[in-house]
């Protein structure tokens, strides 16, 4: 999680610096979510994702040198510079995507999912969701098609409470979202999204739950964004109080209060973490901004495959 | 099972054609299955995969809600998956539901991911006119699939072409989608049995002319030989026929190397002109072959109307055979 917040610290430093452009979309105050769910996973197990996905990227142990030279454009970036920082592609470690398109990503995650039914593997394909998605249709063919055919699917809500800038009791009819997914036959049931233990536990849960054939899961995670929805974003949509209270419960703080209180931790050992993290996140950027950037030349490359026998 | 071995001898329908290359590739190829509404036990809502469903069950012989963004998107993941999914959409009209999957991820997550995520995967569906099924059933709208780059656009317009093509474009790691036209299903061919080399980017002359070019594709293609056979009988105006095949990409090649030979060229589509395939044909032409040229380019397309119900109303939106033998002779003229 801290390092999930110091690369995220560094995004905002690239992109005010002008090094990073495009749609930046960060997830702080949401890192308890990302290291939960990706930490409860296996390495066999498939992860789709969206836009806000630098701390599902990090966590799934995509190399931040490999996030931050993607954010730069360059040729060594883990999609090569063709997605930046909404469309993070590693699929050495079954993450597919970093999807642009609100709820794109999930009839995508049921096919994997249908893939892995087919050929009786018992593998769990993650895909992670805003609220927002929600009120698209393609949530609800997902969920659908989830529980009708019974698919290794874990449906992941990050509630953060805000499509865009739309309130989540502005943008559905029915804010209870755990109750929408559990009306289409799915087992469903809301998290603490700010504590990472809840959330490891919950997808440890239904991870295990899904494998053992119990059929799709959803789980609403909900948390909150401490920034705006994008680096473009002037956040003029909801009261400063609201923020700041959810602050009280940053999922770093909530953590470490409870080490100190449970395992001895102390100050000492926090700033050793944080240093740990800075010097290694430094590196990282360092050896990113060294990258090569890709031929121009190249710029038809990957429209479609290459032939057999071609480089 | 039957695979090739189950070829009839003498004539075959496009339905059957098609219906037998699905059959051969789910036989050979465990990884291959088929998906979309009705498809399972309904057989199909044009018939095309009667009895599939008996022969090879219902997890390969999939029926789906409706849900084509869903379905076509889990054809997506299936393929991402090492599947080799075929996905079945009713018609064109209907897969607009589905374009965001198709464009923003089929089309696109190769390039994205830099080259992680190739989607091997087959996308048919009917399209075009001339049974009466109004307008939100009877739109050409391949040229909407032609204009984006990362799919392949097949239109097999022959009952060979329909027995033929599905093969390679299973093999191709890219996404492929295949346009049948619905008056094409009834057709029938006794040559369909004789397999022959299907190379998905070329175009093919079905008849051979040295006086102008007929191009086409798909529903129109029995359209422009009929007008061709009443051009050489009536007008001794001797027109070859070029089948287009491939929407995407398009056989530059063989378009221009025909407009070439014959110096004047016809496109005939039954799409929309503005901004369809005939516009995309005729700007090519006019790049590659302008001083080839002995007449302007004449395109003989679907009226700028969506289709209307009424027979002699729809009749006079699609391109006839008329409106072909006229435009040719306008251009030899």
């Amino acid at each position: 999680m801290v390092r999930i917040r110091q690369f995220e610290e560094r995004c905002v430093e690239l992109y005010s610096g002008g090094e990073v452009r495009g749609f930046v979309h960060l997830c702080i105050g949401e890192e308890a979510v990302s290291a939960g769910v990706l930490g409860a996973l296996g390495p066999e197990d498939a992860v789709v994702t969206t836009y806000r996905e630098h701390g599902h990227a990090l966590a799934r142990g995509i190399p931040a040198e490999s996030v931050f030279a993607e954010m730069l454009g360059r040729v060594t970036g883990c999609s090569r510079g063709r997605g930046g920082s909404m469309h993070l592609f590693d699929v050495s470690r079954r993450f597919y995507g970093g999807h642009g398109i609100v709820a794109g990503g999930l009839p995508v995650a049921a096919g994997l999912a249908l893939a892995d039914r087919m050929r009786g593997q018992e593998h769990v394909t993650c895909c992670l969701f805003g609220d927002g998605a929600l009120a698209e249709g393609e949530f609800h063919e997902t969920a659908n098609l989830a529980a009708l055919w019974d698919l290794p699917l874990l449906l992941a809500c990050e509630n953060n409470l805000y499509a865009m800038g739309t309130a989540l009791n502005r943008e559905h009819a029915q804010t209870d979202l755990a109750a929408r997914a559990a009306s289409y036959g799915l087992v469903a049931w809301g998290v603490d999204g700010m504590d990472v233990l809840a959330v490891e536990r919950a997808v440890a849960r239904a991870a295990r739950a899904i494998r053992d054939g119990a059929g799709p899961v959803f789980l609403e995670l909900r948390t909150y964004r401490f920034r705006a929805h994008s680096m473009y974003d002037p956040d003029r949509y909801r009261d400063k109080a609201e923020v700041e209270r959810w602050k009280e419960r940053d999922p770093i703080q909530v953590l470490s209060t409870r080490m100190r209180a449970e395992d001895g931790l102390d100050d000492k050992a926090i700033a050793e973490v944080e240093k740990e993290v800075s010097e290694e996140l430094d590196t990282a950027l360092d050896h990113a901004r060294q990258g090569g950037t890709e031929p121009v030349e190249d710029l038809l490359r990957f429209v479609y495959s290459p032939a057999e026998g071609s480089s | 099972m039957t695979g090739v071995g189950a070829r009839q001898a003498g004539s075959m329908s496009y339905r059957e054609a098609m219906r037998e290359a699905m059959r051969e590739a789910l036989a050979a190829d465990d990884r291959v299955f088929l998906m979309g509404e009705d498809v399972g036990r309904y057989g199909g809502a044009f018939g095309v995969s009667l009895g599939l469903v008996e022969e090879f069950g219902p997890e390969r012989v999939r029926d789906t809600p409706l849900s084509e963004s869903g379905f076509v998107g889990a054809g997506i993941g299936a393929a991402i998956a090492g599947l080799r999914p075929i996905v079945e959409v009713m018609t064109v009209n209907f897969s607009l539901l589905a374009l965001d999957q198709i464009l923003n991820n089929a089309a696109t997550l190769l390039h994205m991911s830099g080259g992680q995520v190739a989607v091997p995967l087959v996308i048919r569906m009917t399209t075009g006119a001339g049974r009466q099924l109004a307008a939100q059933h009877s739109h050409s709208l391949e040229a909407f699939y032609a204009h984006i780059p990362g799919i392949r656009v097949l239109a097999p317009a022959t009952v060979a072409d329909a027995r033929w093509m599905l093969a390679p474009a299973l093999a191709d790691p890219d996404p492929v989608i295949v346009f049948e036209h619905g008056s094409l299903y009834n057709g029938t061919d006794s040559t369909a049995d004789e397999p022959g080399p299907v190379d998905l980017g070329s175009a093919v002359v079905r008849r051979p002319g040295a006086d102008l070019s007929l191009i086409t594709y798909g529903g129109s293609l029995g359209k422009a030989l009929t007008a061709a056979e009443q051009l050489a009988a009536q007008d001794e105006v001797d027109a070859e026929v070029v089948d287009l095949r491939s929407l995407r990409p398009l056989d530059d090649a063989t378009v221009i190397g025909s407009v070439r030979r014959t110096h004047r060229a016809v496109i005939v589509d039954e799409g929309w002109r503005t901004g369809g395939l005939s516009a995309e044909v005729a700007a090519r032409i006019t790049e590659q072959a302008f001083y080839d040229l002995d007449a302007p380019v004449e395109r003989v397309c679907g009226a700028e109307v969506p289709v209307p119900y009424a027979a002699q109303l729809e009749q006079a939106a699609l391109p006839q055979v008329p409106d072909i033998v006229a435009a040719a002779l306008r251009a030899v003229g």
